[in-house]
Order: structure tokens, then sequence, then C-alpha cells
């Protein structure tokens, strides 16, 4: 089996770190896994994107036209990715600051009101933790048992103590991921 | 289980150099390579095996910093991506005329001039076919995965020594970047000054009693003595075509059309070779390891047998020359790239594999 996903939004949501903890989860269950980052002036104040490719078999091209799931976390990654998901594939999106429902008929569409919890529960940064949940819950790429050890050794050991915070944002996500067609 | 770690390929190469007992790097930040020298950093290996890590002024003086540690038979590398790798030719040449080991390592961007930070394959000239001045070979590995990028290391500082010559990895953006599994490198503890002695009697460790004076130099100033030594370079150069050639195949047993890509372009080139052969057509994919020495004889075996080939770069088309001078007209050698940053689509390159190859 082979996943291949983007996952796009501003700078400073934790998008690129919510791929290593996907990656790392792929990786401790024995999966081949690739993350590819857009590092360009993109990532520079502007928009960020991060391609996690999880696979039972060797990975060619790192570097992908389509995606089975695309996650994202504001107006021009959805203009930009919406197309990009295949016939029959998943479009995970959080509303906030967005000025359009995403259009397609031919994919699955999931909402995760994410900011708006992380506000709700006073924990801004676990934000992209909500997300991730939301993803695990509805398309299971990797088990929560290695999501958890991918972001213990992805989180610095000054951070270990937030790790339950992490996971409540994780279970939280898996309750309010909302289909939406 | 072995032990994979989850890292870039810049990274990857900090952690193998320390692991392959490495004497010293030197180097001068860029994007996207500045990894190699950031991992190095926070890894503090002159507190572990000694290894000297520094910054320095330019990338000229490391490269000529890199040229005083080989010379006193030092493992020792630099690293740097496409504008400061051109400023580091002339040291190259001089390094390459004193016959000296040394791993360079350039992590490609998109050019020509201050260029972009986006990835590209257009230094294959400079790395394959001089880039300083005179008559001279590296020895060019093209890794395309993170593994490589790890392996590389090790195998680029024993071909050096092994030839006394500097060693180039020749990556891109994309695959210092990327981050996948990899199992590094056993540790390996560096060499005793005793041991320098005896693997580099040439290196300037000290003058012994019993023999002359060790003089690295790349000045002859008589015509008849520099000619004996671009002889002698020939010669080597000639010994490693025949010996270290390096490439890889996927499914050219029964094609018809093979593409030929090196580095992370030939992943992409798989993907598209995976779309085709959904399609029916037998494509297959040739990614040379080396680039120089170039894998020749593979390509000009496929050509008795294939209908034509399709060679995929990040550039104008550089490597595409050796391809076809090497095919020397039996069957078609096209050409498909993008420049300045942009990488090829899997979906572009079959578009074009049909469009210029199988009408």
């Amino acid at each position: 089996m082979k996943k291949e996903i983007i996952i796009a939004g501003f700078g400073g949501q934790g998008v690129l770190s919510m791929g290593k903890i996907l990656a790392y989860a792929g990786l401790l269950q024995g999966k081949e896994v690739t993350w590819m980052p857009a590092y360009g002036p993109e990532q520079r104040g502007g928009t960020a994107n991060v391609t996690v490719i999880l696979s039972d078999d060797r990975i060619s091209s790192p570097i992908l036209q389509q995606f089975d799931i695309a996650i994202v976390l504001n107006q021009p990654s959805m203009d930009k990715f919406e197309p990009r998901v295949k016939p029959g594939g998943v479009l995970i999106y959080d509303p906030n600051g967005m000025t359009r429902e995403p259009a397609r008929k031919d994919i699955t569409i999931y909402k995760v009101t994410a900011t708006e919890t992380a506000i709700a529960m006073n924990a801004q940064k676990t934000f992209n933790m909500i997300i991730l949940g939301g993803l695990l819950h509805i398309a299971p790429v990797v088990d929560m048992e290695y999501v958890m050890l991918g972001l213990k050794k992805s989180l610095p050991e000054r951070h270990h103590h937030l790790l339950a915070a992490n996971e409540m944002a994780m279970k939280q996500g898996a309750t309010i991921i909302e289909k939406m067609n | 289980m072995e032990d994979f770690k989850l890292m870039k390929g810049n990274e990857a190469i900090a952690h193998a150099a320390i692991r392959c007992g490495a004497d010293g790097y030197f180097g001068y930040p860029i994007t996207p390579q500045s990894e190699v020298m950031e991992t190095l950093m926070d890894l503090k290996p002159w507190e572990t095996t000694g290894m000297v890590v520094l910054q320095a002024e330019s990338e000229v003086a490391a490269i000529n910093m890199v040229y005083g540690g080989a010379g006193c038979g030092k493992k020792v590398m630099t690293s740097s991506s496409s504008p400061g790798m051109s400023l580091k030719q002339e040291g190259i040449s001089y390094i390459a005329c004193a016959e000296l080991p040394c791993l360079i390592v350039n992590v490609m961007r998109g050019g020509p001039g201050l260029g972009t930070i986006q990835p590209s394959q257009a230094d294959y000239f400079q790395s394959v076919k001089g880039g300083g001045h005179g008559d001279y070979r590296l020895i060019v590995l093209a890794p395309s995965t993170v593994q490589e990028m790890a392996d590389f290391v090790g195998l680029g500082f024993d071909l050096a020594f092994k030839y006394q010559n500097p060693a180039m990895i020749l990556a891109d953006g994309i695959v210092g970047q990327m981050m996948e599994k990899v199992v590094l490198p056993p540790f390996k503890p560096r060499r005793t000054e005793e041991e320098v002695r005896q693997e580099c009697p040439w290196g300037t460790t000290g003058k012994l009693p019993n023999r002359k004076r060790n003089i690295i130099t790349s000045l002859a100033l008589e015509a008849e003595v520099m000619e004996n030594i671009n002889l002698k370079l020939q010669a080597k150069y000639r010994e490693i075509e025949k010996n270290e050639v390096r490439f890889e195949t996927h499914h050219c047993e029964d094609a018809d059309y093979v593409l030929v890509a090196f580095g992370s372009i030939a992943r992409i080139c798989e993907k598209a070779m995976e779309m085709a052969r959904e399609e029916g057509y037998k494509v297959g994919v040739l990614r040379p390891i080396t680039l120089f020495p170039f894998p020749t004889n593979p390509i000009k075996e496929l050509s008795k047998k294939v209908k034509g080939f399709l060679t995929v770069e990040m550039s104008a088309g550089q490597m595409v020359e050796d391809v076809r001078l090497t095919v020397n007209g039996a069957v078609p050698v096209e050409f498909y790239g993008r420049m300045g940053g942009i990488v090829p689509s899997a979906e572009e390159i079959l578009a074009a594999l049909k469009e210029k190859l199988i009408k």
C-alpha cells in the first residue's frame, strides 16, 4: 500500500512538523517514507508545504503532481492543491480564514475546525495535532501508537512534558472531523 | 532490526563524515546545503573523534584549507552549492594536479549566476568536464536517496585515497532537503598520525631522515615535466574508467525505450516508467551513479537493442551530450529538461517520451 499526502498552509502552522511526525510514525512501523518540503522562497513568510509518502514498497519519485490526501490550511493552499487530489481521494481543510468552500464532487471532503478548537482548548500550539488526529481518524495511514512514538522522537526532550497535551489534541481532532459531502 | 534514522540528505552527509573517520570539514554556508555544517556544529565531533569543523571566511578559503589538510594526508572535505562551487574551482584544479585525496560535496541549485535556491543539475559540465582550468577529472558520484548521501561519503573518501584524486558528491536540492530513512555507516576511528604516515608516504607529515623532502605543488615550469604530470594524470583517469563505473538499471531487459537520468531525477523517471508500463509501453531507466567515470559500456550495449533513449535532466541538456557520444547515432537520443529550479514531473517526462520517441 502507498499513500501520497500533501500538507500545506502558512509557515508557523506546524505543517512541516506534522509531516515529520507522520514520517517518523511510518518509519517506526517499518514503512518506506519520504518527507519532501518546499524549501524555496515560499517557505519564507508565505505558504509552507510538505509531501509525505508512506509505502510498503520502495518509493520512486519524491516529487508528485497528484495526491491521495491533501490537507490544506489556508486559501492559497486550497487553491493550489484542491485540483491536485486524485479522483476518489480525500481533502481535509480548516475553514478558518478561508474565503470559499472546496468545490470538487469526485473527492471526499472533510472539515476540521482546528483553529477554533485549539483556541477553545487554550492550546493554540497543538493546532497541527488536532488536524493530525482528524486525518488519522478518517484515514489511518499509520497506527496511533507509532504516532505517539514518532512525536516523542521528533520533539526535543525538553518538550516531552507536552506529549500528553498533544495526545489529547489528537483525540479531540478525531471527534470534530466532519464529512462535508 | 537495523537502526533506521529519519533525516535529511544534508544531515546524513554530516553524520557519515564523522562516522567514517574524517579529520576535517571546511565550509561556508549556502542554501540548500547549510544543514551539512549546521549538523556538524551541532554534533561537535571535535569533542569526540577530534574532527575539526570550521566555518571559513569564504568558499575560496575553505577549499584551500582542504588543499592544506589533504597535503598532510588528512581525510578532509568541503561542501557548498552551485555559486559557491564556482568559487572553489581554482582550488579544485590545484588539488587535482597535486594528486591529493579529498571529498567535495555540491548540492546543486538553479543557475547561472546567483540563481535560485531550488534544485538543479546544471553543474554537470562543471563537475564532470573540468570546471577549473586544465585537463583534470574528478571522481563524481551522484546520489538519488538519503541512504546514498550517507554511503557516498565513505565511498568518496575511499576512492579519493585509492586514486589520490578529489572525489565529488554531486547532489541537488531535492536529495539534500528530503528526509528519508537511512542506516548510518558504522563508526570508524580516525587514523592515528602513524597510520596517516603509512597510508600517505607522499604527505607533508614531517620529514624523516631516510627519505627526501615531500613537496606538494601544482607548479612545473618546464613544459616536459608538466606534460609528464599530465600523462600520469591521464593514465590514472583511464584506470578509474576501467575500474570504477557504477550504475543502476530498472526494467531495461525488455525495454524499447530507456530513460537516462541521474540523482533525484532518476527517481522521477522511475515514476514515469511505472506510468508508461501501465499504459503498455516497455520503458526502462538507466541511472549513472558515477558521472565520471561515465557508464559508457552499459549504454552502448543497450543501444544495440532499444529503439531510443530520452535523457532527462534539470538543465538545458548536459549529460545528454555524453549519452549521444556513447550511442554514436545508433538510435535516437532525445532530451527533456527543466531549468532554473523547476523540477520536471513524471507526467511531463512521459508526455515528452511519447512526443519525441514513441510518437
